[in-house]
């Protein structure tokens, strides 16, 4: 499988606060990748950089072929090719949920309004908030926003997903809509980048799960062996933590 | 008995609200009578002359005689029609706006805002096309408080969006510029940028050049309340949670538009009470365009109350401009409370 993503010595710093330490990673093209960890351990921060909206410091970042640095260009390319979905669900809350999707699909990718509107509808109703889509983002639910933000990520048809902690802010009874959408994203062959601490949805789709701490990698192993003999301590401590 | 209960309930519900009722009411008793005296019923209303006002109360005779230069300044009388065509067109645009299809309605809006401008100073100024040419120093009146008042809106938001985004740039020659911008028209008063604008501010220009007055005064205008419009918005900008942003870059979009698709929408809505406030702060502010020599409203009025034949008149005067900037600040103040409510109800 070719790579798709690759980071390689990675360092970022806060003003003096060092937030994550010479991160290795590769991410090969459809791979799903679960990352967990405890608070502040930088996991945010680490998906965050590739597609830039956090700035490295050292090291390199290479994603879809393409080097993240300075140059522009590139950034907006790779961002119209790496979709992300936010705790928060951050949709615009002055635009329809359709107009949520077809945005960017109009303004960056230059489609005519009537394709961004059918991409949408198909998007959406993947998602199934189709009966949804004239509303506004406060007159949903938060799973329904979720699913909504989700679609609007969709629309820019990228080649990888970002996920932060994607069903953290949700409603316990909302939790599972959401991560069936994620579930039936992964199983169409999306590469997926998912930081969460629903363990049984790493469980079921996840290839690798990468535990971070004190921004660290700690340990990176292929899902079933990660839960069955994790090596470090930190890790065994966090799974005793969070599986009960 | 509607009444009855609704006043027992909010006008007399204890001694402290009764007391605080009764005192209001006996204030309105003692001065409204005479107020409604000197305005209405013993004013003197029609005549040529101060002599024709015999009444104890106000000679409205003084404005009667005096409105048209009240509201056109030193404005030609034979050329008058041509400010009045220019408003009633205007006039007329927005009116018609509210009832046409959302197409016509672009064509109305580009009309107004690309077209329009230049159809008026045409109209006002002349000089080409047969139409005679009227210099700026004899425009005045109400007409120039709103010729002013107009083209410095116009002018000073966008400038002022522009510095609020360059003040939080993160570009530092753009954001300390914009910083040194702001804090320099905001820390002088507009009187003496006025009086800048037209004195000094030809000291500057390569000798030959000549910028008409009317001109800087309301480039003087527009920076000067640009800097306060920047400030307003920086406060709609800052309220405006990070996790926009993060969505928009996301979806790869770059500074302008994720600011004016996502941003500035939003930030926009926000800050309608504070932008409204600057501008009805701005309309009242150009009678200060005085010190300059030039004579909208407010200086026609003062220049009218020293005319020898109408001396003693000066309070006449004042309440019918007071009255006329009321009218204009309190629509000012009435559309921005409808739009705000309209905005409100559309998420
Ligand atoms: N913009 C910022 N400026 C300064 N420090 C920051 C910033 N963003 C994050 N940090 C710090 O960096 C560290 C890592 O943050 P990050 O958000 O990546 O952690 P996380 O693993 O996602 O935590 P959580 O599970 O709480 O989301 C934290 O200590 C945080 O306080
Ligand atoms: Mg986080």
């Amino acid at each position: 499988m070719s790579k798709i993503i690759e980071l390689k010595d990675v360092n970022k710093w806060f003003g003096d606060f060092q937030v994550l330490k010479d991160i290795n990673l590769t991410v090969s093209s459809k791979e799903k990748i679960v990352i967990c960890g405890p608070s502040g351990s930088g996991k945010s921060t680490l998906i965050r950089c590739i597609n830039r909206l956090e700035e490295h410091q050292k090291g390199d970042i290479v994603v879809d072929g393409m080097t993240l640095d300075a140059n522009t260009k590139n950034i907006e390319k790779i961002r119209s090719e790496v979709g992300m979905v936010f705790q928060q669900f951050n949709l615009f809350p002055h635009l329809s949920i359709l107009d949520n999707c077809t945005l960017a699909p109009i303004w960056v990718k230059k489609k005519s309004k009537k394709e961004a509107e059918e991409l949408a509808n198909q998007y959406l109703e993947k998602v199934q908030i189709v009966d949804q889509a004239k509303k506004f983002p406060g007159q949903l639910s938060g799973g329904q926003q979720q699913r909504a933000a989700i679609a609007r990520a969709l629309c820019m048809e990228p080649n990888i997903m970002l996920f932060d902690e994607p069903t953290s802010a949700l409603d316990p009874e909302m939790i599972k809509e959401v991560l069936d959408v994620m579930v039936d994203l992964a199983k169409g062959g999306m590469t997926m980048c998912v930081v969460t601490h629903e363990m049984g949805f790493a469980k079921e789709v996840a290839d690798r799960v990468i535990f971070m701490d004190e921004g660290s990698i700690v340990e990176e192993k292929p899902t079933d062996q990660f839960f069955n003999n994790p090596e470090n301590e930190r890790t065994k401590l966090f799974l005793s933590q969070i599986l009960n | 008995m509607k009444f009855i209960n609704w006043s027992k309930q909010n006008l007399f519900a204890n001694w402290k609200d009764s007391l605080l009722t009764i005192t209001i009411l006996y204030l309105f008793y003692v001065s409204m009578p005479p107020l409604l005296n000197w305005v209405f019923l013993d004013a003197t209303f029609f005549g040529d002359s101060k002599k024709d006002c015999t009444g104890d109360g106000a000679c409205w005779v003084f404005v009667n005689v005096w409105i048209k230069r009240f509201t056109y300044g030193m404005y030609p009388n034979d050329q008058i029609w041509r400010i009045n065509l220019a408003f009633v067109i205007f006039f007329i645009s927005i009116g018609s706006y509210f009832f046409v299809s959302s197409k016509i309605k672009k064509c109305i809006f580009i009309f107004l805002t690309v077209i329009f401008p230049f159809l008026a100073i045409f109209l006002f100024h002349g000089g080409s096309l047969g139409l005679e040419e009227v210099e700026t120093r004899v425009w005045g009146g109400l007409f120039l408080t709103l010729f002013i008042s107009v083209f410095s809106i116009i002018f000073c938001f966008p400038i002022g969006v522009l510095l609020a985004m360059g003040r939080r740039s993160n570009l530092p020659v753009i954001k300390y510029f914009s910083i040194g911008f702001i804090e320099l028209w905001r820390g002088v008063p507009l009187i003496t940028v006025l009086f800048m604008a037209a004195v000094m501010f030809p000291v500057f220009l390569p000798s030959g050049t000549n910028l008409d007055k009317l001109i800087r005064v309301i480039i003087a205008i527009t920076l000067f309340e640009s800097a306060y419009i920047a400030e307003v918005v920086r406060g709609g900008l800052q309220a405006i949670p990070r996790g926009q942003y993060d969505a928009a870059n996301s979806i790869g979009m770059g500074y302008w538009k994720s600011h004016l698709l996502i941003i500035l929408p939003q930030a926009l809505k926000i800050v309608i009470p504070g932008v409204a406030n600057t501008f009805i702060a701005l309309f009242k502010d150009t009678p200060l365009i005085l010190v300059v020599g030039l004579m909208e409203l407010l200086g026609m009025v003062n220049m009218a109350k020293t005319n020898p034949a109408w001396l003693g008149l000066a309070t006449e005067g004042y309440v019918f401009a007071a009255f006329v900037y009321f009218i204009f600040c309190f629509s000012m103040s009435r559309y921005s409370l409808g739009l705000e409510n309209k905005l409100k109800t559309t998420n």
